[in-house]
């Protein structure tokens, strides 16, 4: 008898992909309160005019919930988490490039 | 049960002060946090320091920690002597803070495990945490896309508020051309609700094996191609290897070692994004082991002509 598997398909969160403020709050579990603070620090940045318009990249689902990480466990307020988050970055860029030599 | 050294942990001393405790606790927790470090276990090593602090920042719980003795090693065999906690009160005090979800048995046995944010939980409907995981792929799996069978250790709380941690077994697509670190996000295959709530969401991080030929940066990947002097002056058509298979290469007369040749979507490629292969020539001189092949070398440098160092002005 072959087993059937019921392989899960996901979704991927990419550069290409977006998704709404609404999206964004239920995946990360915060409210727009604290979307739109983060808005303001510049830790994310949507595209799109008017709030019901907004679309955000879905790297912004990383960059929010490692905010959240960041503030909860190492009590690191908003523009420190912006900072961090600049510096992983380019952190990541760094160990990158230097993967490539 | 192993003896866990809570000093050790943090790196102080067992006579530190409650100051010197708490400043080496926040050096390490920034040390170790999951999305700071990059160290394979920097996760279990965070937990390990937050449940040292949890103990240690509490004078209580401190001096029944310190009862045991300063003889105990790391990781040592360890069961608490009987009513070792006599005169003390912390036991189903609660914590001061923390997440006690995944602290130690050693921890639990002693101190009890987290009251106040189980019952919560139990109480109330609440929706179930989110799970984050990295996965390590091979190269191919993610040029081709590919079924994976993983297995995640997840917290599960039994009917007296234990918490213990049960193997998670899950099947899943890896979609043709995912990159390193980007992640798939599975919903409701997160850690179950209560009380009636959904799951949380299951988020893995995707990296990859070290291949021997290729690496990827982004979408391209990389291989360095060992050619001939000859072959690089002039021109050849070669077979190189791709993720997809061998393909023919024509590399143009006149070629430089570290010349970079595109394989136009011959990278990680998805549904709406092409990735390429980059191929570096490296040139690799035969050695000359007879007279003829010396005299070869010789005929070469009296037709050539030839000063690699012209551009140094020498």
């Amino acid at each position: 008898m072959t087993e059937q598997r019921l392989y899960i398909q996901g979704v991927v969160l990419g550069e290409e992909c977006r998704c709404s403020l609404a999206d964004l709050c239920r995946m990360c579990s915060v409210n727009a309160e604290i979307v739109h603070e983060m808005i303001e620090e510049g830790i994310i940045t949507p595209e799109g005019t008017s709030m019901q318009e907004w679309s955000f990249t879905t790297v912004a689902i990383k960059r929010v919930q490692t905010a959240i990480r960041l503030q909860q466990d190492l009590r690191v307020n908003l523009p420190g988490c912006a900072l961090a988050l600049d510096l992983l970055d380019e952190l990541e860029e760094l160990r990158r490039l230097a993967r490539r030599r | 049960m192993e003896y866990k050294d809570y000093y050790k942990i943090l790196g102080v001393a067992r006579d530190a002060t409650q100051e010197q405790i708490k400043q080496a606790y926040r050096k390490v927790a920034r040390k170790f946090h999951p999305d700071i470090s990059k160290e394979a276990n920097a996760e279990a090593k965070f937990k390990d320091v937050g449940e040292a602090y949890e103990v240690l920042k509490d004078p209580e719980k401190r001096a029944a920690y310190d009862k045991f003795g300063a003889n105990w090693r790391e990781g040592q065999h360890f069961e608490p002597p009987p009513n070792w906690d006599a005169g003390f009160e912390f036991r189903g005090a609660g914590y001061t803070g923390g997440d006690a979800n995944g602290f130690s048995d050693f921890f639990e046995s002693l101190f009890g495990h987290g009251h106040t944010g189980r019952q919560r939980q139990h109480v109330f409907r609440m929706q179930g945490e989110d799970q984050h995981a990295k996965i390590v792929i091979p190269l191919a799996d993610a040029y081709t896309g590919a079924r994976q069978t993983i297995t995640l250790s997840r917290p599960v709380v039994d009917a007296n508020g234990h918490v213990a941690t049960s193997p998670h077994t899950l099947h899943v697509v890896i979609p043709k051309g995912i990159v390193e670190g980007q992640r798939i996000r599975l919903e409701g295959q997160g850690l179950p609700g209560y009380g009636g709530s959904p799951a949380g969401d299951l988020f893995l991080e995707i990296a990859f094996q070290e291949h021997p030929l290729f690496h990827a940066d982004k979408r391209d990947i990389h291989m360095v191609l060992p050619i001939a002097p000859w072959e690089a002056a002039l021109g050849a058509s070669l077979t190189v290897p791709t993720l997809g298979g061998n393909v023919q290469v024509k590399i143009p007369p006149g070629s430089q070692g570290g010349k970079k040749l595109r394989l136009k979507g011959k990278g990680l490629c998805s549904a709406r994004q092409n990735g390429d292969q980059i191929v570096t020539l490296q040139i690799v001189v035969p050695e000359a082991k007879t007279e003829e092949q010396r005299n070869l070398y010789r005929t070469m440098a009296q037709t050539m002509a030839f000063n690699p160092r012209s551009e140094l002005g020498i």
